[in-house]
């Protein structure tokens, strides 16, 4: 499978491949985050994590058309404008099911399992009674077109830059939210001792409700930087939900250095094998090493020790 | 549960003999009068599905193992079945006009000039049938080795079972000179010379189906009722205790889940015989976790609740699409939204709680149970 290139040409294959892997990289760790929060920490399996992206994406759609028809000078900002949106309205959303479903089927997994499928569905044909069946893209500013030749052989996408920054300054504070913060150490508390954490007085009931509506938020987060690199349909998000699940299992489901690290893993191997073999072969390939892995150590990369 | 299963929660909630004869007769008498042969062959249709859903009975409702990939056995009992009458379809004078005659249209539309060597068995009926249900259940088997012996259990187990199914599906898509890609396998016609397209055939293979379930139910049956059974609802609800009294849990699990796949692709055989085809769009996540609320509805602790619930939805289906076709999806969610927090032991459950009681009182002074002895959630969902 190598003949035919020189040493040079596969070097810049290799790179080319390597930053394609690299923005695959950037978008799995925005959708794992919010999930590895909801599902490693809650023991919730949000099936609609997806569509939680997509209300995002469509948030940020929405916020594009908007201030380019109305306020045109602000419109090479709006992406921050329509992420800030994004996160709001998909955590609002995601305290709403806490509210309404989730906190029932706490110690219930399999069946939050079936519950958020049918949520998803329900929000699928939502997003296609609203924004109709056919995929929407947005149009981006000018200053994030385009790409920086590294070499005369290798070229980086501006956009692509832009949602790795992205990812790494949003994993950051998650970072700092969930390790650093007085919040975060409830939380953290609460998910591994509900009874004790409630008996000196944290509010477990609220830190559920607000916990399971930052992991949507960041989802919707994610599904606005998505919108950077790809089109949004109604059913986009159901085509990541086993990836992103596969993920945030594979690095062990409580750890978060262990979502980034098989994030990483699997977008690197997939982007990497795809020029070589066909699209459909390379997925083939990862998902089975992958549950392969998993068949040989079903914590996880990372275990997070915890006395039960 | 320490309970005799004869008047236990499971044998309550079977409906026993009774509840045979009475969906026996359902299925081979009052449908066939009632509904025309078009009717008729899409009710047949949803039949298969109950296949699958028995088989969740025992391995969700049972065993406590929820696999979100029994599309993948549906899907390869319906391939196999699809693949013999596939050849026998293309025969070398029926397809002269191809570049190669004598191999299915859609190699040749791919270039493939030889059929490949894992086709050549299917040219047997005999083989065919028995690895409708044989390569499912080696699947299953080396799966639920692979997974049970090492411990992966409840939520991982379906999430990587949903990964298989995903893997599947894009095999079949992106293999399309060796299984016909999207479209899958298409144009059958017939069974060792039998035309299967005639409405007589199809009345005939709808009882076949028929019989077949109710074959399968009884089978199904014997499983709960034996010691079997109840060790498997034993590891469900304690799945430790189990394993210190001495039992091998995780071979008890591969057995089950093997059955489950054998019987799903009974179900995707019958399939492919009746509708005429086979195709990637029945194998993947998303007709999969619909299999499993087929038997959710039904109530998953039910055999006979399992297959009315898989009748029930594909007919509310069928309806809401005719005439509006963006109701189901809403209609849909909500009967998964709703399953599980208002009914979690679906129609059955629903039947056990409020209508038999009202059936039962005239016999109030022998042994009734009452209501609150069973549980209504099961508590092997807690367990992961």
């Amino acid at each position: 499978m190598f003949e035919g290139y020189s040493l040079a040409e596969l070097g810049s294959i290799f790179a080319m491949q390597g930053f394609a892997g690299l923005i695959l990289f950037s978008v799995f760790v925005l959708m794992a985050l919010g999930l590895a929060i909801i599902f490693g920490q809650m023991g919730v399996i949000n099936m609609a994590h997806g569509e939680f992206m997509i209300l995002g994406a469509y948030v940020t759609y929405l916020c594009s058309n908007f201030i380019s028809s109305t306020v045109p000078a602000l419109f090479p900002a709006y992406f921050f404008i329509a992420m800030i949106l994004a996160f709001f309205a998909s955590g609002a959303l995601g305290m709403l099911v806490e509210w309404g479903m989730i906190r029932f089927l706490y110690r219930r997994p399999l069946d939050t399992l079936l519950a958020t499928w049918g949520l998803s569905l329900i929000l699928q044909q939502v997003f296609r009674s609203v924004f109709g069946a056919r995929e929407v893209g947005v149009v981006l500013p000018d200053w994030l077109m385009g790409s920086v030749a590294v070499t005369d052989t290798i070229e980086v996408p501006i956009n692509g830059l832009f949602v790795m920054a992205l990812t790494i300054a949003i994993t950051v504070v998650i970072y700092a939210v969930m390790f650093r913060s007085r919040w975060g150490q409830g939380v953290r508390a609460v998910m591994q001792n509900r009874t004790m954490a409630g008996a000196v007085g944290i509010n477990t009931e609220k830190v559920d409700r607000y916990t399971f509506g930052l992991g949507c938020g960041i989802a919707g987060v994610a599904g606005s930087a998505f919108t950077m690199v790809g089109s949004t349909g109604p059913t986009s998000g159901q085509l990541y939900i086993v990836d992103t699940f596969l993920v945030v299992v594979f690095g062990g489901a409580q750890s978060l250095i262990g979502t980034i690290a098989s994030a990483f893993t699997i977008s690197q191997a997939q982007s990497t094998m795809e020029f070589f073999l066909s699209g459909s072969t390379a997925k083939v390939l990862t998902l089975l090493t992958v549950v392969v892995i998993l068949m040989l150590r079903p914590q996880g990369l990372f275990v997070l020790k915890v006395r039960r | 549960m320490t309970r005799n299963p004869q008047n236990g929660l499971l044998g309550r909630i079977d409906g026993g003999v009774a509840g045979i004869l009475l969906l026996a007769a359902l299925l081979v008498i009052v449908l066939p009068l009632g509904l025309d042969i078009f009717r008729l062959n899409m009710v047949g249709k949803y039949l298969t599905y109950a296949f699958v859903a028995l088989g969740l009975v025992l391995c969700w409702g049972s065993a406590g193992i929820l696999s979100l990939g029994q599309g993948i056995f549906f899907g390869i009992g319906g391939y196999c079945m699809a693949m013999f009458l596939k050849l026998e379809a293309s025969s070398p004078e029926a397809t002269k006009i191809q570049s190669t005659p004598g191999i299915p249209d859609f190699m040749d539309w791919n270039q493939l000039t030889a059929l490949p060597w894992f086709w050549e068995p299917f040219h047997s009926l005999t083989f065919s049938i028995v690895a409708v249900v044989a390569v499912p259940a080696l699947l299953a088997f080396i799966v639920g080795l692979a997974m049970f012996k090492r411990r992966v259990g409840g939520v991982y187990f379906a999430i990587i079972t949903q990964a298989f199914a995903a893997i599947l599906t894009i095999l079949i898509v992106g293999q399309q000179g060796y299984t016909g890609g999207i479209n899958g396998i298409t144009d059958l016609r017939t069974l060792k010379g039998w035309d299967i397209r005639t409405d007589e055939a199809k009345l005939v293979l709808y009882f076949v189906n028929a019989a077949l379930l109710i074959g399968c139910i009884l089978l199904c049956l014997y499983v709960r009722r034996s010691k079997l059974g109840r060790i498997l609802v034993a590891l469900r609800d304690k799945e430790d205790r189990v394993r210190f009294s001495g039992y091998d849990v995780a071979n008890f699990k591969i057995f089950v889940f093997c059955f489950a796949a054998a019987l799903s692709a009974v179900g995707g055989a019958m399939f492919t015989l009746q509708v005429g085809f086979m195709s990637p769009s029945f194998v993947g996540i998303v007709p999969s976790i619909e299999m499993v609320i087929y038997c959710a509805v039904g109530g998953r602790l039910s055999l006979l609740g399992a297959v009315y619930g898989t009748l029930l939805v594909n007919w509310a289906k069928t309806m809401l699409s005719e005439s509006f076709p963006e109701l189901w999806l809403f209609a849909m969610g909500a009967l998964f939204i709703g399953v599980v927090m208002v009914f979690p032991n679906g129609l059955a459950g629903l039947y056990q709680q409020y209508i038999a009681p009202r059936l039962r009182r005239p016999t109030v002074g022998r042994t009734t149970i009452p209501a609150t002895a069973a549980p209504i959630i099961p508590p092997h969902t807690a367990a992961d």
